[in-house]
């Protein structure tokens, strides 16, 4: 009961820069807030009307000078903080690289992570300290929105695209997870923690396969592979690759049908028939499995069948997660 | 004029002409037809309101044992549903702005009476479906109808409420078109632009986001009722939709309202403060033009609410540079009322009460409206209790402060009553006192990221919570208590003889019977002054000319 807090915990990098910001800001409210507030008092209280002890002389009604004073004032003030504040949010937001990427699934009501390794965990998230982290944010219903108020960092999970948070953790600990965009009957029910872990107990944690933490809910992914062995994320992708029967043309040296290469598909710019240029990215893919017709290779004809309805949130991840493999293996990884 | 029906001695006034039930249903009189909607407005006052008690007593306890989560769901959607679109967004200028608008610029109404009370009818229309709705299960799709939520997922009568508050919409229009023209063509003679009394201008501005903003918002409600019942994919990503363009959509009209919320609170804020000091507004250009820039300004800024959706992040740049721009008009009349009050003569009664706690919160509300407009804050605080506690500051310590204010002001005219003064009082500082304590608290909240509409939270919030809590009874009792002295004083309230009991300039206060007449004034006032030319209170604001002596014979013209 008397665990009474009034400040979060600041466990991340991004999170420092946003609490000064937002105690600066703070600091500028209250300083213009008490002028407001004790001016009106002392005011109000200074020219009640039977005070006839004060001068009221020279009570102009219009004046210039202060005018612009106080549009001035406050306009360039404004002006500094929102430079300040945009800056300090193009850093966090823009797209970064070097990072650990976990992917993020949201449903009514639940969150679903996947680590690259193949590591699946519901309603927490497990995370290295000291690494920059990518959360890939998706949902497969309704809006929900991963909020980690610890980390200062928040990303609507939006149903058919793929939105990116990045954030550096950086105290090991037990942080709150919350789903903040309204999404039905259990919104207040979707919650979750982030637990933060020294690097190298993090990089054991994994090996474990996710084991060895009180987290009853993660588990491996992949199955009972071939070999007793567990499969990365992109590993689960080629199998579902296999599943779904997309080898009959793809990543086929005697198919009957000219597609596009996807080894060569992650990360480089594709020119359209219609001679627009997109990035071979998540949301590309994802579109191109799900309605292939909709970006039409440039030099290739429209066969693919749609994949609208038949694959799962989790499966399109690990697809990306095999796509962008092949990618890296042909460069010669990064 | 006055027919069969009114047999009193003295000279009948708007309320006792006619009395039937049909001479007040089928009026056309701007005043009959503000009291219709002050009636019904503030009986959904006192069903949101009780909403908002289920809500703040549920989360007395970390575990919110008081509701289920989806009778929660239904509370907070019923709340925001009925506050804001049948509560605040008709309530200044369609109870005020009817009242007010003639009386203030010599006109016998508004330009289309009978539109006028077609736009009570669709109101009310519009809030039937609204609650029948709600007493048909309920809709848990909070006020925002987010989609794909309610156009694809939710249960209840997602249709007819969203069907209501089209209609509702449309009340609202109506209005706005009804005062725009009003003021463009019936100012009597020698009203000027400039000579309009400040919150013919805040109404004008808010008039302006009315008829601009609203249709938008119809037709885009419409189109979620339209995918809900034809699967017609819009928003819905399932159906080729984008859940995205709903926000754009919504908050292009729906950011814009908040300003149709706190407009006409600042108009009255203008009247009732150079009233009470005897003195004119400071900077009257500045605070009249600040008005029409929040309202232009303000239609630019709806994706400030969408920082976290995944936005092009310069899409992101411009709204959040254009949000610090809308501050400062506000921050204008902020100044400019406080240099009103300097060197003027203040009386303490109780509409000034409010109109000082007004400043009091508005600023506050205002001012934590900067952490939102910071892209790197927003971030943080959109969705959490932050921005709960900040927009009740702005739209309940502001737009209700200032409809309390103009209730308690132009009661006298309204009624031929006074309200009791010390009952005022009283209720003013619990009313303030209350505010503070249910919503002060909200920000720490939010700022430790407790996230809105959560029926259940940690444990470790549980302090700050019980404190919200004791703070809504107080304010809920502040509340209560206008709602049983107002009704007191129609019977017992002093009867009040003079025209001017406040000594206010103003044609509505000088010129106008204690109880208007039915048709305002005898003859379209001639203006010979300014606004609040409290520096001469010798000479009147204008003057009612006398009847042509009728020649014999002659010719009239």
């Amino acid at each position: 009961m008397w665990n009474f807090p009034l400040v979060p915990p600041t466990a991340s990098e991004e999170g420092v820069g946003i609490s000064i910001l937002y105690w600066v800001i703070t600091g500028l409210a209250v300083i213009f807030g008490s002028i407001v507030l004790f001016g009106v008092i002392y005011l109000a209280v200074r020219y009640r009307a039977d005070n006839n002890a004060v001068d009221r002389s020279n009570a102009v009604d219009s004046d210039l000078r202060v005018e612009l004073a106080w549009t001035l004032v406050p306009l360039v003030l404004a002006l500094i903080m929102f430079g300040w504040a945009a800056k300090l949010y193009a850093d966090i937001y823009a797209p970064r690289e070097g990072y650990y990427e976990v992917f993020v699934i949201g449903k009514q009501w639940m969150w679903h992570c996947q680590h690259p390794n193949g590591v699946r965990e519901n309603n927490v998230l497990t995370l290295p300290a000291g690494r920059l982290v990518k959360a890939t944010i998706i949902s497969q219903d309704v809006l929900h929105a991963f909020s980690i108020p610890a980390f200062r960092v928040k990303r609507d999970a939006v149903p058919g695209r793929y939105n990116a948070m990045y954030f550096t953790p950086t105290k090991p600990g037990e942080y709150h997870l919350f789903c903040t965009e309204y999404c039905g009957t259990k919104h207040s029910e979707m919650i979750g923690k982030v637990i933060v872990l020294p690097e190298k107990e993090f990089q054991a944690w994994l090996e474990k396969g996710g084991q060895g933490l009180a987290t009853a809910t993660t588990s491996m992914g992949g199955g009972a592979a071939a070999g007793g062995g567990t499969l990365t994320l992109a590993q689960q992708g080629e199998q579902t690759f296999k599943a779904l029967g997309c080898n009959a043309c793809h990543m086929n040296p005697n198919s009957a049908v000219k597609v596009p290469d996807i080894t060569k598909t992650w990360g480089s710019d594709i020119m359209l028939e219609d001679g627009r240029v997109v990035k071979g990215d998540e949301a590309y893919i994802r579109e191109s499995i799900l309605n292939p017709g909709a970006k039409i290779h440039k030099g290739y004809q429209n066969l693919m069948p749609p994949y609208q309805g038949q694959v799962s949130e989790e499966q399109l991840v690990q697809l990306i997660a095999y796509i962008q493999s092949l990618a890296d293996s042909s460069t010669g990884g990064n | 004029m006055a027919t069969a029906t009114y047999t009193g001695t003295e000279k009948p006034n708007y309320l006792n002409w006619k009395t039937t039930v049909a001479s007040w249903l089928l009026t056309y009189d701007h005043k009959r037809i503000a009291i219709l909607y002050l009636v019904s407005i503030s009986i959904f006052f006192l069903l949101g309101g009780l909403a908002a008690a289920f809500i703040r007593l549920d989360l007395a306890t970390p575990k919110g044992d008081l509701l289920t989560s989806d009778i929660y769901n239904k509370m907070f959607t019923t709340h925001g549903v009925i506050m804001i679109f049948l509560f605040l967004i008709p309530s200044i200028p369609a109870v005020f702005g009817n009242f007010l608008l003639p009386l203030m610029i010599g006109a016998r109404d508004v330009a289309f009476p009978r539109l006028n009370l077609l736009s009570w009818y669709f109101f009310m229309a519009g809030a039937l479906l609204v609650l029948i709705a709600l007493f048909r299960g309920g809709i848990d799709t909070g006020w925002t109808f987010y989609t794909p939520y309610s156009s694809s997922f939710a249960k209840g009568e997602v249709s007819l409420a969203i069907v209501g508050v089209f209609l509702a919409g449309f009340a609202s229009i109506f209005t706005g078109i009804n005062f725009l023209v009003t003021i463009h063509k019936m100012r009597a003679p020698g009203m000027t632009w400039f000579r309009l009394p400040l919150f013919v201008w805040a109404m004008y501005a808010t008039s302006l986001i009315q008829v601009l903003g609203t249709p938008v918002v119809a037709i885009t409600l419409l189109l979620v009722a339209v995918e809900r019942t034809f699967r017609i994919g819009i928003f819905d990503p399932n159906l080729g939709g984008d859940p995205i363009l709903y926000q754009h959509l919504f908050w292009f009209y729906s950011h814009p309202a908040v300003y149709i919320m706190i407009l006409p609170a600042m108009g009255v804020i203008s009247e009732v403060l150079s009233a009470f000091s005897k003195r004119r507004v400071f900077g009257y250009h500045f605070v009249a033009f600040s008005s029409l820039a929040i309202a232009i300004i303000g239609f630019l800024v709806w994706g400030h609410h969408m920082f976290s959706t995944g936005q092009s992040m310069y899409a992101g740049i411009v709204f959040s540079f254009l949000t610090w721009i809308v501050a400062i008009p506000s921050a204008i009349k902020i100044f400019n009322w406080m240099a009103t009050i300097w060197k003027g003569r203040v009386h303490w009664d109780t509409p000034m009460l409010y109109a000082l706690g007004f400043m009091g919160l508005f600023v506050i509300g205002g001012l934590t409206g900067l952490h939102l407009a910071a892209m790197a804050t927003n971030v943080h605080l959109t969705d959490t209790y932050f921005i709960v506690a900040h927009f009740h500051y702005v739209m309940v310590g502001g737009a209700i402060m200032g409809y309390l204010a103009a209730l308690h002001f132009w009661w006298p005219k309204m009624t031929g009553r006074m309200y009791p003064e010390g009952w005022g009082k009283l209720a003013a500082m619990l009313v303030f006192v209350g505010f503070n304590l249910t919503f002060f608290p909200q920000f720490i909240l939010g700022y430790m990221g407790m996230p809105r509409r959560y029926h259940s939270y940690p444990e470790e919030w549980a302090v700050l919570n019980v404190l919200s809590t004791a703070g809504s009874s107080v304010l809920g009792f502040g509340y209560l208590l206008p709602v049983i002295y107002l009704t007191w004083s129609l019977k017992y309230g002093k009867v009040v003889t003079e025209r001017n009991p406040w000594g206010a300039r103003g044609l509505e206060w000088e010129l106008v019977d204690p109880v208007p007449d039915p048709h305002n004034f005898e003859r379209i006032p001639i203006v010979t002054r300014p606004a609040y030319d409290y520096a001469h209170p010798e000479e009147p604001t204008g003057f009612v000319p006398k009847p042509r002596p009728v020649v014999v014979g002659g010719k009239d013209g």
